[in-house]
């Protein structure tokens, strides 16, 4: 594919932008990218991941203004590691484990956007992960209890429901 | 020159290795971020906490041994650049492991299938390689080093968000998944970009062989998930294998339609490729890429006989900037590098007929 611009060189970056819900496709080389004010990948100042993601973090502020919650925003930070929300904001990178901690209330737009969900649903560690996978089981059983019980299996029902009393039991006693 | 295991040959010995689907999909990578909980992640850690991480890593991994089989710790500073680069074109490391990590390390397995990388952008990242169509098994000989190596140390892990990761993008499970995958007919008949395009409508994301940023060579693409909070592991590997199994399909659709619509014409690209490849003087390496793809989709449909698959794996990789001034031992200009490849492709190409 040629570029769309100088119909020259090869188009090398392909991107969709979408300004107020209007979709645009362009297929432009480097050269008139730089030209045009492109951001382009791997150059000073340029566009990254992580920039992409801080977006999505801004995108989170609109809507509210910059009033007060906007200072409160930029002096938030994590107490363990010293990052504050605003470097956060632009790096699109956490700097440790508790960061996760004390920015809890402001990424889960952010989550969401990248993922789709919130909350993990996957593996747990063996080690001090235990309770949660006592408890993802119980989960599981219930939900499976409730379709039973749609169904009128009243008898595979009790099963499940002798086996979450005791699992439940198993875990108070932790 | 250093004189590293890895060095010595383009093709690592699990690349030897039969996998299903093997005339489409080259490999199959599952990889895991995982971070120790009690210091901060690369990004802001300092020079002592970074090297504290990197002790205690491959401490575990030795702790692991039998877990794990046979192991080389290497730290990064220990390779000169060249043999740095040779780890990335092997698709050993990842290219930020080496342009970008402070106190970096890679333990790695004899057989280069699996590398654990160390202060990349997590404290730990665990890379599982097998070759041809098998996600599934790489998940699974992932997953037990993983909790090999959580035997050793204490994982950063919150109930809710799951294994901690420095980019919001990887926490959850912390996985991608991908394969390599050949799709010149796709290409051919300027279908890809549809298929792309629903792939991407789908969670997953398609890359160049090189991961982020980098183009595609060769009609090779990288597929693998998006999404790595919210769904299981099992979910993000069979939803990948799902999509990619129809994929394959489509490729071999769009395949079987090229040559009986214009099988004259295929023929003719496959051989002219053949001629010049084991013909030409120079050759550059994006040409040599492209006509490597041709003789690959020349041998899968039978037109070129006595041409093992893995010669032509071997050669992508061989043909690698850095590869080829390993292999000849020189440090060489572009134009040098372009008649080193085209001599290097026709000695094996001649060779294997003898």
């Amino acid at each position: 594919m040629l570029c769309q611009e100088c119909q020259q060189r090869p188009a090398t970056l392909h991107f969709t932008k979408i300004i107020n819900g209007e979709k645009n496709e362009f297929h432009i080389c480097e050269h008139c990218a730089r030209e045009k004010g492109e951001m382009i990948p791997g150059t000073s100042g340029g566009f990254s991941i992580h920039n992409l993601l801080s977006g999505f973090l801004d995108f989170d502020m609109t809507g509210k203004t910059q009033s007060g919650g906007a200072a409160q925003a930029q002096q938030l930070h994590c107490e363990e590691c010293g990052m504050t929300y605003a470097q956060f904001r632009k790096i699109g990178r956490f700097g440790c484990s508790s960061c996760y901690k004390h920015f809890d209330g402001k990424i889960d737009p952010l989550l969401k956007r990248v993922h789709g969900g919130t909350v993990h649903a996957g593996k747990v560690p063996k080690r001090g992960g235990a309770d949660l996978q006592l408890q993802r089981e119980i989960e599981t059983l219930k939900q499976e209890l409730q379709q039973r019980v749609e169904k009128q299996e009243f008898e595979t029902a009790a099963q499940l429901r002798d086996r979450i009393r005791e699992l439940e039991l198993q875990r108070s006693q932790r | 020159m250093s004189d590293f295991a890895f060095t010595k040959n383009a093709l690592s010995s699990w690349m030897k290795g039969e996998g299903k689907d093997s005339d489409i999909v080259i490999s199959s990578r599952v990889r895991i971020a995982r971070n120790l909980r009690s210091l901060p992640f690369p990004l802001v850690a300092s020079e002592e906490q970074a090297e504290e991480v990197r002790q205690a890593v491959i401490a575990a991994s030795e702790q692991a041994a039998e877990e794990l089989g046979p192991m080389q710790p290497i730290r990064l500073e220990e390779l000169n650049e060249i043999d740095r680069q040779v780890l990335v074109e092997k698709h050993l490391v990842s290219p930020a492991l080496v342009n970008e990590s402070r106190e970096a390390a890679v333990v790695l397995s004899t057989d280069e299938s699996l590398s654990i990388m160390v202060n990349e952008e997590d404290h730990i990242r665990i890379q599982c390689l097998r070759p041809g169509f098998q996600v599934k098994e790489a998940w699974e000989r992932a997953t037990s080093v993983d909790d090999a190596l959580e035997a050793h140390v204490d994982y950063a892990f919150d109930d809710r968000r799951g294994y901690l990761t420095s980019c919001p993008t990887n926490v959850g499970t912390g996985l991608r998944a991908s394969v390599m995958i050949h799709m010149p007919a796709l290409v051919m008949t300027h279908q890809i970009g549809r298929v792309l395009n629903a792939v991407s409508q789908v969670g997953l994301t398609v890359r160049g062989i090189y991961g982020e940023g980098s183009e595609a060579q060769g009609n090779l693409f990288q597929i693998s998930n998006q999404i790595t909070l919210g769904q299981s592991e099992k979910e993000i590997v069979d939803n990948l294998e799902g999509i990619v199994a129809q994929i394959i399909e489509y490729e071999r659709q769009a395949r079987s339609r090229l040559v009986s619509e214009s099988k004259i014409r295929l023929y003719d690209r496959v051989m002219r490729s053949y001629g010049i490849l084991t013909h030409a003087a120079i050759i550059d390496g994006k040409e040599a890429a492209q006509r490597l793809s041709d003789l690959r989709l020349g041998v899968d449909l039978g037109w070129i006989e006595g041409l093992p698959i893995t010669l032509l794996n071997e050669l992508t990789i061989l043909t690698q900037p850095n590869f080829l001034q390993k292999t000849f031992g020189a440090t060489m200009n572009t134009s040098e590098k372009d008649m080193y490849r085209a001599q290097l492709i026709r000695d094996k190409l001649v060779k294997s007929k003898e």
